[in-house]
């Protein structure tokens, strides 16, 4: 198995640096220790158990939890802990395991959001939707209908979004994500809860996104079918520690990782 | 049959992002429009524009103000009356001691005052939510009410605490006759409403609606929560702030500093829930109901020939009223507006059933 | 910590407020502890109407806006059947008058609201509060009537000798913390020592948790709205007896709001301790701090405790939001 089915894609440096992550909530404590990295290009996938600390682990990255303990460093620059304004500004996206989409707005509200970064003009000129505001409304608009149609979701575009099925918002709150053209995108199980075909086409579209835009992806998955099709490398983590590192053939093998998943207690 | 959009097809986004992209919607709006300012002045009465229709369009401007607050960006405000007062008071005061400044001058002013009163008290949302918000914004209404009858400056000193306004004069225009007060409140609240349509379709109103359904999810995008509350609590405390000063010198004339009390901001809550939160058309809805209700209830009982004291009318408006809150919740959360838009879906079916 | 030194700071501004009155000499230590006693039972009264908005919040998160209105309808349900029978009777028909009620509430209001945002449910019992207003003027009369509860009017004068000229209490103040008092200690016992009270605490902990262990939610939510209007009914009697039954609900409800804030929603115990802050806070704002601003600032009289307990509440929502024995709560995503 090994490189994953992107060929003809060229893995980069380290741009994704998590020294000795240490997160505990109360006495509960959801991280130990976690070291890792994320190279530009590369799809990075991060597993285990219910309870591992995967979402924990991306709610650092993106700056929603603190960790009392270790480093993050993005694109060169190290910090204790991320503020997620800066780390939206420099790029940082992510999709949530419980669909974070705005009930009260449709499916292209939704994705403009994304682009409430990029969208600069004020208040006053908003409210009286003069040319310049006019025209930057537009040009947002433009991008956001490149993503849907990536995405292939036009026909939704008015509905509000409380009331598609489970596997389209989840594709929804996948292009608020791109709208927003990160250079890394966090998905928290982008594919729980669908069916066979939906994962063919959600795979699809990760892929085409780490293929076409170049971004880089990491992934929380619990379908290790996927998993191991499409990452180039993998994070295991059980009860907040790491305890597998490398190629998903070379995950595979590791007894510790075997040992967590089949449940042997440890 | 009617309402349909065959072969209105969007050929660029500017014509898709349109405020009304439908035409028999711009068709409908166009022929209101015309009745309201062409028709209406020759068709009522003098007593229709001044106890509904003018009463309407000022509460209208304020449930406006307040629905972006607390429609668009979930921000809870009881207390909301008070920046009425600070309008109403900043307008009088500006025209007292700056009488060269052109009342239109002054409106925007007075607005803008409300909006920095409105920003303060919108400083606490930046850390509390929901219920404890609440209580912040009644400090702002018992603090405001008390300042206006306390500090003697803002009532230039009058012994009774009550403030007294002359006739609006816009360059030789005099607004004194209700037709006058209509139109001027009209070309008003037009505006207004239009400004707030614009907002809240562009990456402000988004940012609100944002804050609204899922706070964490917004930040996580890169809106900045502190910006979309304050410019909330701004804009919202401006429109508020204008309609003060209308209400003040257009509908009362003299006011004493209670008339923005608690049951004031109460009532603007009731028209938005009432007409529907989230929603411009919804504000009107629900400051009409509320402006027309009390009087059809003092009229009803003369119509169906029963005999009921005034105190009997308001306790009945008082339980009407509540059940009517009630209702809405459950049934209908999203009010008025929401029936409307119903009405417009069957209305596409129509004339036939599915 | 940031805010641990907040905490401090108000705590310290808030002492120093309360003794600056003696420790300046502006009043005599006879007149200050007048005014101190005042505002301990003026909080008193907060404290009971504040009592009941806890126990609903605590059981179901639903504020209960209505709180005040109920408060009403009980005094006036009481003083009007006062005048055809004996004043128990009254109260005991009143008793079964709230339960009634709260069963109608429960059903009509709060099982179709279930599941929404607080701010919702507020707002329902905000439409109850008009509802009540309304019906129980409709039903009873909109005069003011009398709660007479053979307790004499005249204030009584005690420890001459402690202090000069001696200190003024009410009466009827002193029943009513007598009342209170009794009330608090029932109702903890009837949660630490009965069934249903330990059902009604594990509703308040965990609601989900409560059903899958078979408690009953919709009846626990009947007992508690009538556990409410009973301690409503205390109030109104209690209010109504030292005041005359015709105070306006506004103010009894939302100044209840600050009450809680201070004490924490779920507290009941801070209920009582945000009451009595409250109480003597308002008070000693009044008196001391009023006639000192009305000189600074030439304003056209006092009437700070229209709003300072509103300010209060603020200054705490904003070092210490969960109110002085609150939980706290960690929102996870």
């Amino acid at each position: 198995m090994g490189a994953g089915l992107n060929g003809g894609r060229t893995i980069g440096d380290v741009v994704l640096d998590l020294q000795g992550i240490s997160l505990a909530f109360g006495g509960v404590q959801a991280l130990q220790e976690v070291t890792f990295d994320v190279r530009e290009h590369e799809i990075r996938a991060i597993i285990g158990p219910n309870g591992a600390g995967k979402s924990s682990m991306l709610n650092v990255i993106n700056g929603i939890y603190h960790p009392q303990q270790g480093t993050v460093t993005f694109n060169g620059v190290t910090r204790h802990s991320v503020n997620t304004h800066k780390a939206a500004v420099q790029g940082i996206a992510r999709t949530f395991q419980n669909i974070a989409l705005f009930k009260g707005m449709s499916v292209l509200d939704n994705i403009m959001t994304g682009r409430n970064l990029r969208m600069k003009s004020s208040l006053l000129a908003q409210a009286l939707r003069v040319g310049s505001a006019e025209r930057e409304e537009m040009e947002h608009r433009e991008a956001v209908e490149r993503v849907i149609d990536f995405l292939e979701i036009q026909a939704y575009r008015r509905t509000p979004v409380g009331r598609l099925p489970y596997g389209l918002q989840k594709r929804v709150d996948l292009a608020r994500a791109l709208a927003m053209e990160p250079n890394l995108l966090l998905l928290d199980e982008p594919m729980a809860g669908m069916n066979v075909e939906e994962k063919q086409d959600m795979c699809r579209f990760i892929l085409d996104v780490n293929d076409q835009l170049g971004t880089t992806i990491v992934l929380i998955e619990h379908d290790m079918g996927v998993v191991m099709d499409i990452s180039d490398r993998v994070v295991v983590l059980d009860y907040g520690k790491k305890i597998g590192d490398g190629t998903p053939a070379e995950v595979r093998g590791n007894q510790a990782v075997i040992d967590a998943y089949l449940g042997i207690s440890h | 049959m009617l309402y349909r959009e065959n072969g209105q097809f969007k050929t660029s986004y500017r014509q898709d992002q349109q405020m009304l992209p439908i035409l028999q919607d711009r068709i409908f709006m166009g022929l209101l429009l015309l009745f309201v300012y062409v028709g209406a002045p020759f068709i009522f009465s003098d007593y229709f524009f001044l106890s509904i229709l003018i009463p309407f369009l000022i509460l209208s401007l304020a449930a406006l103000g307040l629905n972006l607050l607390v429609g668009y960006c979930g921000q809870i405000s009881i207390g909301h009356a008070a920046f009425m007062s600070v309008g109403a008071y900043a307008a009088y005061n500006l025209v007292l001691r700056l009488p060269q400044l052109n009342f239109l001058v002054v409106l925007i002013l007075a607005g803008l005052i409300a909006a920095l009163v409105g920003l303060l008290f919108g400083i606490p949302s930046l850390r509390i939510r929901g219920l404890y918000l609440a209580v912040a914004t009644l400090a702002a209404q018992f603090f405001t009410d008390w300042t206006f009858a306390r500090v003697k400056w803002f009532t230039n000193y009058a012994p009774s605490g009550s403030v007294s306004t002359a006739t609006i004069d816009l360059f030789g225009w005099h607004v004194d006759s209700p037709v006058r007060k209509y139109l001027f409140l009209l070309a008003v609240v037009t505006l207004f409403a239009v400004l707030a349509k614009n907002l809240v379709r562009s990456h402000i109103g988004r940012a609100w609606m944002a804050m609204r359904d899922m706070d964490v999810a917004a930040e996580v995008i890169g809106i900045r929560p502190v910006y979309a509350k304050l410019t909330a609590f701004g804009v919202s405390s401006f429109y508020v702030g204008v309609a003060g000063a209308l209400w003040g010198f257009v509908h009362l004339g003299s006011w004493e500093p209670l008339a923005f009390n608690i049951t004031l901001s109460l009532n603007l809550l009731f028209m938005i829930i009432i007409g529907g939160m989230g929603s411009v058309l919804g504000s009107f809805f629900g400051a009409f109901f509320i402006v027309a209700l009390p009087i059809l209830l003092n009229r009803a009982p003369e119509w169906i020939g029963v005999d009921m004291s005034t105190a009997m009318v308001s306790h009945l408006e008082s339980m009407i009223f509540g059940s009517l809150i009630v209702f809405f919740l459950i049934v209908e959360p999203q009010g008025l507006a929401r029936l409307w838009a119903i009405g417009k879906e069957k209305l596409r079916l129509w004339p036939f059933p599915h | 910590m940031r805010k641990n030194f907040n905490m401090i700071v108000l705590g310290v501004a808030l002492m120093a407020g309360l003794i600056a009155p003696l420790v300046t000499g502006a009043s005599s230590a006879g007149f200050y502890t007048e005014v101190l006693l005042g505002g301990l039972m003026a909080g008193v009264l907060y404290s009971l109407v504040a009592l009941g908005f806890v126990l609903i919040f605590k059981a179901s998160g639903v504020f209960n806006f209505a709180q005040g209105a109920m408060v009403l309808f009980a005094a006036l349900s009481v003083a009007r059947m006062a005048e055809m029978m004996p004043l128990w009777a009254a109260i005991l028909l009143a008793v079964g008058i709230m339960v009634a009620l709260a069963f109608v509430v429960e059903r009509v209001v709060l099982r179709p609201l279930v599941n929404q945002d607080p701010v919702v449910l507020l707002m329902a019992t905000l439409g109850v509060t008009y509802f009540l207003d309304g019906f129980g003027q409709t039903i009873w009369g909109s005069d003011i009537y009398e709660i007479n509860l053979g307790i004499a009017k005249e204030p009584v004068m005690i420890l001459g000798n402690l202090f000069e000229g001696g200190i003024l209490i009410n009466k009827d103040d002193v029943a009513a913390t007598v009342a209170a008092a009794l009330l608090v200690i029932l109702l903890a016992l009837f949660f630490q020592k009965t069934k249903t009270g330990r059902a009604l605490r594990a509703v308040a902990d965990d609601h989900l948790a409560a059903q899958s262990i078979g408690i009953p939610l919709n009846r626990i939510w009947v007992i508690v709205w009538s556990l409410a209007g009973v301690v409503a009914l205390v109030a109104g009697v209690v209010w109504g007896a030292k005041l005359g039954v015709q105070f306006s609900i506004s103010q009894v409800a939302l100044k209840a709001l600050p009450v809680v804030i201070l004490g924490g929603f779920t507290s009941i115990p801070g209920a009582i301790v945000g009451g009595l802050i409250i109480g003597v806070g308002e008070k000693m704002a009044e008196v001391f701090l009023a006639p000192v601003m009305v000189k600074a600032f030439d304003l056209a009289g006092g009437g700070i405790e229209n709003w300072f307990a509103y300010v209060l509440a603020l200054l705490f929502l904003l070092v210490l939001p969960q109110g002085l024995f609150g939980e706290k709560h960690i929102d996870r995503v």
